[in-house]
């Protein structure tokens, strides 16, 4: 049987040539994701802003929005955003924190209800949430901390198991990928909410994967080439993993394709944030993460200490000989 | 790499075992799953967003709970100088105030000042081993007592109303008949309420809500109705209005502001029928103390009327014709036998010691979640299964082998999950997918690796083994960075998300096992019996 091959065997691609060309590339998609930020801005859902939000199923396809708009509108709790929101049958209607107390959000949560309830009397509430405005800050806050505080750990953990080198490029590569999600939350208005949240985390947890693979060969080479330069040397890295970097890409993309084609219409948002980071983390892993090294100045000394160079491997098994004699 | 002793394959083959054991009653209907053996009950549970229900936080009004601390000490306050050996031990006080966050009241007999104080600290001795007092107790102007209560003793007082709180939420709730229902405290001044399936949250909130505070006082029969329209009362009285329907035609009564039987003393309350006309009616019962004090009463002011008092509003004033002495009662009313079988509810479990509300509120519909599982398994499976050709295109024998590892590992998760009684949530089915998705990623190292030491030159059995060991570092490093993300998901996030974390975090410990072990296993069994020269990868 003859099996299928990804990548064609040795290749040897000079990845690090477009170098410069890639970084460019990123930072000004990076730019260009913050511009989107501030300009569009985020769809913030109710998580994070306060207020109500009903997912409504209607009985017939492509519910009439301008009309569900208007009734809503007389409900009295001012403009409503409306969305299309997975099915073509079913929209979410979101409506903006009222003024009060801290109930003030379910109050006008159950006014929302009644109020479509009565205008259509054939749709159906599935879903109804409501967040006031203290809790919405709240969940604001631990978002933000928790993904700062990935993005951090994450970095000072291969800062432990590597260089500090690795780290910051670690860390540099995750900016990137967590700006271009952003970006995209902002381009598509897909409602970013706490789910959101936990769709950047996932990004940040399992692209690094790629950046690990790529590191764990670069060190190993660095002590197997000492005397090659950094260049080749990360290019052999690189496509020495590169068979790996494909495969799991396709696997992964596989699955959460499957996911964003035939899974459940709520988490939609969050299954797309999931494919675009990554998509890009594999584009990152070859052409982000390792870029930085040379700019760092990675070479043989970052890993083998001088006093104990030459000593790596052999020393090991003479030990275990040792032990056994005894 | 083929020293792969049998105590290690046996080990391993258990572990597999009862992951498929443990697994399967997750996916068995309910009856047939309760006919299982005891260790075999435990299931994965689904979360409000697949199960359908209502989440609810609350939250504690504490300026309420202060104005109810102040109003609590102002009776004990009252009792103390009352004094124990009649009436020449009585302190007579005046002017006395709760505004401004303390109590503050005159003596007025100078020489007794002293004793007053004396009194006062014995009643506010901390409940803390600490021997922090409550209340902080001083005399102003050598005439005046004022009392504030001490900011360990307000945290003490916030934290024994949330427990009484959660706890009366928690029976009021079962009071429902849901089934599995989560009630628990968050931080200082929350409690989450989680009732899966439940069809219709605002009867839920309309339950918890109620504050339900149930006096029973005394009508004052000394005022003047017309002086009472005015807004002038008696001294020590105040005008309670009628609760809506009730007190047929009179607006309002007023009441002694003396609390005669507090809800406390009350054990029981439920529906019931009034003998003589068949109309449904509320029985109450009180306990020792409330039944001393009910019957006391009624004895000293047979013709006067007392007031049964809920929240605020009366519900009905009957006459004493007789001593109740038995120590219970009927509350009668225009009550429906739903709307008395609820006061029953809101009356047995208690007061809330403190007004709760709803700051965040997240419901789904059964329905809604129902097609959630159904969309999240069939994406689930077609994942699972196109994963697998994949690896089976690629890599062959080996791909093989990472397929049964994978399909193991889908039992394991289940297994584990249930094991803990994790909860399945939407995004956790994410997750799961995710899971699969990456957990070929360790096979994937593995292979690739074997496949460079082969077209390097090494036989078969050497690249096998320096595939395993090599590829290992770089899965272990990897699968720490995720679950340092997973676990700040646990920590920071809430619901749905901590549901996610949990399965990221069981896959990445689960797929390492099967991925680098349990292939392993087979690949080592295989090259011990087979002993292939050449192999395809």
């Amino acid at each position: 049987m003859r099996l299928l091959k990804l990548v064609p065997d040795d290749t040897n691609i000079d990845f690090l040539r477009w170098r410069k060309l890639a970084s460019a590339m990123s930072i000004i998609l990076v730019i260009i994701s913050i511009a989107l930020v501030a300009v569009k801005g985020l769809n913030l859902g109710i998580d994070f802003v306060g207020g109500q939000s009903v997912r409504v199923e209607f009985t017939q396809t492509m519910p009439p929005i301008d009309e569900i708009r208007e009734k809503v509108g007389d409900i009295g709790l001012g403009e409503a955003t409306i969305q299309q929101f997975g099915s073509d049958k079913a929209v979410s209607i979101r409506t903006a924190l009222p003024d009060g107390d801290k109930a003030a959000a379910e109050r006008a949560g159950q006014q929302l209800v009644a109020g479509i309830q009565k205008a259509f009397p054939t749709a159906k509430a599935g879903s109804v949430e409501t967040v006031s405005g203290k809790v919405s800050e709240e969940l604001l806050r631990t978002g933000a901390i928790s993904l700062a505080l990935a993005m951090l750990g994450i970095s000072i953990y291969i800062w432990i198991r590597f260089e500090w080198q690795f780290g910051v490029g670690a860390l540099g590569r995750l900016f990137h990928e967590v700006a271009l999600t952003f970006g995209f939350f902002a381009v598509t208005q897909i409602q970013f909410d706490l789910n959101s949240v936990a769709a950047l985390l996932t990004i940040v947890g399992y692209s690094l994967n790629d950046t690990i693979v790529v590191y764990d060969r670069i060190r190993e080479n660095l002590k197997k080439y000492r005397k090659m330069d950094i260049v080749p040397l990360l290019n052999l890295s690189i496509n020495e993993t590169l068979s790996r970097t494909v495969m799991t890409s396709v696997a992964m993309l596989l699955a959460l394709g499957v996911l964003l084609i035939f899974g459940p219409d709520v988490i939609f948002g969050f299954t797309a944030a999931i494919l675009l980071g990554v998509f890009v983390g594999t584009y990152s892993s070859i052409l982000m993460s390792t870029p930085i090294l040379v700019w760092l100045k990675v070479g043989p000394h970052s890993f083998v200490p001088r006093t104990t160079a030459g000593m790596d491997g052999g020393e090991r098994v003479e030990r275990k000989d040792d032990g056994a004699v005894v | 790499m083929l020293d792969f002793p049998r105590w290690k394959t046996i080990g391993i083959s258990i572990i597999l075992l009862l992951g498929i054991l443990f697994s399967v009653p997750s996916f068995l209907p309910e009856k047939t799953r309760e006919s299982l053996p005891s260790v075999l009950q435990a299931k994965v549970n689904l979360g409000l967003d697949l199960a359908g229900g209502s989440h609810l936080l609350l939250e504690a009004d504490i300026a309420d709970l202060r104005k109810t601390q102040l109003a609590n000490m102002e009776k004990t306050v009252r009792a103390a100088m009352r004094g124990e050996s009649g009436p020449d031990d009585d302190i007579a006080i005046g002017e006395l105030s709760t505004t401004g966050g303390k109590i503050s009241f005159l003596v007025r007999d100078l020489a007794k000042l002293d004793s007053a104080r004396e009194r006062l600290f014995s009643e506010t001795r901390g409940a803390q081993l600490t021997g922090q007092r409550d209340w902080n107790i001083t005399v102003v102007d050598s005439t005046r007592i004022e009392m504030t209560p001490t900011g360990a003793g307000q945290a003490q007082a916030v934290a024994n109303a949330m427990d009484t709180a959660r706890d009366i939420i928690d029976k009021r709730v079962n009071a429902l008949g849901t089934r599995e229902p989560t009630i628990i405290r968050e931080g200082d001044d929350r409690v989450v309420v989680q009732v899966p399936g439940l069809q219709d949250p605002a009867a839920l909130k309309e339950l918890i809500g109620k504050t339900a505070r149930l006096e029973f006082r005394m009508v004052d029969a000394n005022a003047d109705p017309a002086e009472a329209a005015a807004g002038r009362v008696p001294v020590g009285s105040e005008i309670v209005p009628y609760a809506e329907g009730e007190g047929s035609g009179a607006a309002f009564e007023v009441l002694r502001r003396q609390v005669m039987i507090s809800g406390e003393q009350l054990i029981d309350a439920k529906q019931s029928y009034d003998p003589q006309n068949n109309q449904p009616v509320v029985s109450i019962r009180f306990d020792s103390g409330g039944s001393n004090t009910f019957a006391k009463v009624t004895a000293q002011s047979v013709g006067k009327r007392f007031a049964m008092v809920l929240d605020g509003k009366v519900l009905s004033a009957p006459s004493i014709n007789e001593p109740i002495l038995g120590g219970s009662a009927q509350i009668s009313g225009s009550f429906s036998v739903a709307s008395a079988n609820a006061l029953a509810i809101s009356l047995r479990s208690g007061a809330l010691p403190v007004k709760m509300t709803v700051v965040e509120e997240r419901t789904v519909t059964p329905e809604l979640g129902a097609d959630s599982i159904r969309k999240g398994a069939i994406a689930g499976i077609i994942a699972t299964v196109s994963v697998l050709v994949l690896m089976i295109v690629v890599y062959g024998r080996f791909g093989v082998y990472a397929c049964i590892a994978l399909i193991f590992n889908v039992f394991l998760i289940i297994a584990i999950m249930a094991g803990f009684n994790a909860t399945l949530t939407l995004p956790g089915i994410a997750g799961f997918v995710l899971t699969i998705g990456a957990a070929v990623d360790a096979n994937v190292l593995i292979n690739e690796r074997i496949r460079e030491e082969l077209k390097r030159g090494r036989k078969v059995f050497q690249a096998v083994e320096l595939g395993y060991s090599e590829a290992s570092r770089a899965i272990f490093d990897a699968n720490v960075t995720n679950v340092i993300a997973a676990s700040l998901m646990f920590w920071f996030g809430s619901g749905p998300i901590k549901g996610f974390a949990v399965v990221l975090t069981i896959g990445i410990v689960t797929s390492v096992f099967t991925a680098v072990t349990v292939t392993r296993m087979f690949v080592a069994h295989w090259l011990r019996t087979k002993r292939p020269t050449t192999i395809n990868i």
